[in-house]
Formats: structure tokens, sequence, C-alpha cells
């Protein structure tokens, strides 16, 4: 049993503190993100880009293994392939939108089969598991750098190019008519998905990184009915489901990432009923 | 723009999504400066494909399109436009007022509004009567007053053009009057172009019926007849004459197949 003091300062409990630190810096990129992932429905193909991430994430493992390419690491393996699915997926969405349902598909289950592959022959132990389903104690201070610098590239445009994420969001071709590089803005949020993906596979593993990339926002929006409130409601969301959902994993022994699923997945279904009955 | 000049001007504009299979063929048509225009045609007829052009949305295969004296790219920002509503998520997170703002986007807004784009945003509003409904959640609207939201959008960037796609199609029962008063408002104001599938919306107030079904015909609307009609959709019409504000009505065959 761990006790409040323990919890703060033994060194035993540091990976906690340690994972508890790396989740409340995601929270704020993980709000903005996952409400614009929410309110422009693209979390198919955010789920596409997840998947894509595995890909490249065992293409960099069994190369630095195998030939030596030691720059090549697993995590600029995961952003190229999570980057990659991203925009290849957003160019079809906005050419051939008919075709972007298969598109995702296949995205999806290729990057999926190719990281498996890969995983599979590559020599030594992988922990394939922990990136599947989460690992804390695969984070590192790589990591909380990392989010420092992905709060910084999403919060900074966020803020200055609001009205026109707005609009793009509403009505494309309206925005499109008013003079705004709408392909542009469009391309740019998919790759900061892309890279909040990549970063949230350490948290919770790909299979539930589009559980807390849209459970979130979707109950930050039953309370509220603008974009800016949403992403800031589901910001304070994402670090009480974080919080609470790693310390009740290390009480209850239990995994992590699906403890905070579960937590998210609770607070949503409430949310909805909370609508349902009361509001309006 | 000049006074004389047309509002658009296309001379033998063809334009096919696939090669062999035209959309619009050899379309030419000029609609004078203050005149107002309805778009009117059967389903599949090009009458979308038509606005698009106008929007510079699309590209003509063959032929030029002109819109307030420069090409629609060029032109764009003094065009007001509403979309289909259907096209757009009703449950958008997004106040009345701030839909409304949309339309004085530019690429050099950044951070928020300007007071003078909410001044404007307001008026727009005001003249759409809903300026009361400002501070309202968009998705909390009745359709008919999205509707209204999405025109005073288009009329926030005080355009020259107004270009209107099926404002029809969601008025609240027992509305139609005040919106209709309100369009005729509109049109004393500037150039209104609606897009309709339904006949009955060729207003008293427009001047030109501009029929679309691949090829394009314009009428004045005062010598727009059943037999006009029966013409552009290839069948027989049923009309109605009402007594005011609207023209004619008319289900065709062709219309309840959609």
């Amino acid at each position: 049993m761990i006790d409040i003091y323990n919890l703060c300062f033994s060194p035993e409990w540091a990976f906690l503190r340690f994972a508890m630190l790396v989740g409340v810096c995601l929270a704020p990129a993980l709000g903005i993100i996952g409400t614009m992932v929410v309110t422009r429905r693209i979390s198919s193909l955010a789920g596409a880009s997840t998947h894509a991430a595995l890909g490249g994430f065992g293409l960099a493992l069994f190369l630095q293994r195998v030939i030596q390419l030691e720059w090549f690491t697993p995590t600029l393996g995961a952003v190229i392939g999570a980057v990659a699915a991203a925009v290849a997926v957003g160019i079809v969405s906005i050419y051939a939108k008919e075709r972007e349902d298969t598109v995702i598909g296949a995205v999806w289950a290729i990057g999926m089969s190719v990281g498996l592959l890969f995983l599979d022959r590559t020599p030594g132990y992988v922990d394939w598991q922990g990136y599947l389903f989460g690992s804390i104690l695969l984070l590192t201070g790589e990591d909380l750098v990392m989010t420092l610098i992905l709060d910084a590239v999403i919060i900074i445009p966020t803020v200055v190019f609001f009205p026109s994420l707005l609009a793009m969001t509403f009505d494309d071709t309206f925005t499109r008519l008013r003079g705004i590089h709408v392909t542009i803005l469009y391309l740019g949020l998919l790759i900061l998905t892309a890279l909040t993906i990549v970063l949230l596979i350490n948290l919770v593993g790909i299979m539930l990184v589009i559980a807390l990339l849209t459970l979130p926002s979707a109950a930050a929006a039953c309370y509220t009915s603008h974009l800016r409130t949403t992403m800031l409601l589901s910001a304070v969301f994402n670090v009480l489901f974080i919080l609470s959902g790693l310390l009740l994993s290390c009480i209850l022994s239990l995994p992590s990432g699906p403890t905070i699923v579960v937590l998210a997945g609770i607070v949503y279904a409430a949310s909805m009923a909370f609508k349902k009955y009361f509001a309006q | 723009m000049s006074k004389n000049q047309p509002v658009i001007s296309i001379s033998n504009l063809s334009f096919s999504y696939t090669p062999g299979l035209p959309v619009l063929e050899n379309v030419s048509l000029e609609i004078p400066s203050g005149q107002s225009g309805c778009i009117v045609g059967p389903n599949g007829g090009g009458k979308s494909t038509l606005l698009k052009l106008m929007l510079g949305l699309l590209q003509p295969v063959s032929g030029s399109i002109k819109v307030l004296g420069g090409s629609p790219a060029k032109s764009r920002r003094k065009i007001g436009y509403m979309p289909q509503y259907h096209q757009l998520d009703a449950s958008f997170p997004a106040s009345v007022l701030e839909v409304a703002l949309m339309g004085r986007l530019t690429p050099r807004t950044f951070f928020a509004y300007k007071k003078s784009d909410r001044n404007a945003a307001m008026e727009a509003l005001d003249i759409l009567g809903i300026a009361d409904l400002a501070e309202q959640s968009f998705a909390g609207l009745s359709g008919g007053q999205r509707q209204r939201v999405l025109i005073a959008r288009a009329l926030a960037g005080e355009p020259e053009l107004l270009l209107l796609d099926e404002p029809t199609a969601n008025i609240d029962p027992g509305a139609e009057e005040q919106f209709y008063a309100t369009l005729d408002e509109l049109r004393r104001r500037m150039t209104v172009i609606t897009v309709s599938h339904d006949l009955g919306f060729v207003n008293r107030e427009t001047d030109l019926v501009i029929c679309v079904n691949r090829s394009v015909n314009i009428h004045r609307a005062t010598d727009f007849t059943a037999e006009t009609a029966d013409e552009v959709y290839h069948h027989h019409v049923n009309m109605i004459k009402h007594d005011h504000s609207c023209f004619c009505h008319c289900k065709t065959e062709h219309q309840k197949h959609d």
C-alpha cells in the first residue's frame, strides 16, 4: 500500500511521479488536438496515423539492431510513420474524399502489419506489449522535453490562428473563399495530431491512443458550446484522468493505459447523460 | 466596379468532371449590374457546378468567366456565399456571432476579430432579424434560424454580390413571408443570385430566371411561364401562380425521385 508521503518523496515511486509530470505536460496539447479531432471528425484518420506509427517504429528498431543505424531511433521512426500517414490520408480527403474511408483502412492495417513483421524479425528482446498497451516505465527525460516542445508548437499557432482554425473546422469551402490557405492549415493540424499521437503512445499505448485523444474532448463538449472552452475543459479533464488513472493503476496494480481510458470513458458516458437530462 | 459593368459575364464556357461527359456546354450569359437572378433547373443539371465556377472553386475546361470585372478567384472577397445548409455540422461548438464573424475573416485575422468586425457582423445579424440571438449557441437554433445566420455570415463581409445556394430549403413554417421580405430587402442593396431546385422560389423581385440543364437559358422573370418551365425540365411541370411573393410553384416527376 502506498501513502501520500511515500508517493511524494520515496525513490520507489519516482517513476510514477515522473509519469504524472509527463502526463500533466501532455494535457494542454491533448486538450487542443483532441478537441480538433472530435470537432473536425478525424478520429479514424488519427487511428490510421497511430497504427502507421507502429510501422515506422518497427522499421527503425529493425534497422538500429540489424544494420546499426544508430541515429534512426524508434521515436523518430514512429514520428515519420505517423506524419506520413496523416498527410497522405489528409491529401486523399482533400482531393478524393470518396476514397478516404478505404485509404484509412488500408493505412491502418498495413502500418500495423509492417510494424509487427519488423518487430518479429528484429533480433533481441522487444517489449512490443509496452508499445501496444502503454508502459509508463518506458517514459524518459526525452519524452518530457519533447512534450514541452510539442505544447509550444501546438499552443502558439492555435492562439495566433484561432479565427481561421475555427472557420476552417466549421466550413472549409467558405474559409477558402475568404482567402485562407485551408490546405496548409489542415495539413498543419494533421502533422501536429501525428506528433501528439507519438508522444501519447508511451503513456497509453497504440491501442488506446484514439480513446485518450477523443474521450476527454467529447466529454468536455457536453458542457460548453464554444471551441475555445471545449479545448480548455478538455485539458483539465486530461490532467484529472491521467493523474487519477496513474495513481489508481499503481494502487491496484493495474496496467496504466487501460485504467486511464476506462476513467475517461466513465466520465464521457456520465457527461452524455448529463447533457441529455439536465442541459437545454 | 463601374456601374455598367456586368456582375457576371460568361462566354462559351464548357465544363466536365470526366472528359466526354459535359456537365455544362457552351454557356454564355451576362447578368447586368443591379439585376438579380434565380438559377433553376433539375437536379444533376449543373446548377451547383455553375455556382462553383462563379466562385472559382472549379475552372472551366474552355471558355471564360468573369465576376465583378475580374476572375472569380480575384473577386472572391467581394462575393458573399451561403452554402447548402446540410453540408455543415449542425452541432458545431460556436455562438451565432462567432459564425457570422467568419464572414469577416481575412488572411490577416490573428488572435481575435477587431471591434469593427464585430460591429459589421452584428449589423448583418440585425438585417436578418436575429441580432438578439448573437450570444446563443449555433447548435441550439432551428433550421430556419441557422439559415439566417449563414446568410448573415455571407453578408458580414460587405459583398457586392450575394450567392445563395438553396436559401429556402429550411425556412421555418410560418416564417416564409418574413424571409422573402428579407431577401427582397437584400436585392435592393446588392445583386443577389439564388440557386433553387424548386421553381417555387422564383421570387417576384427576381429579374432573371437562369435555367440550367447542361445548356443555360436566361429568361426575364416576367416572361417565365409554364411552357418555359416544361422546356427546361423536359416534361410537364405544374405551375401554381401565387398572389404576391411567389411567381410559381412546381413539383416535377423528376424531383419526386430525388
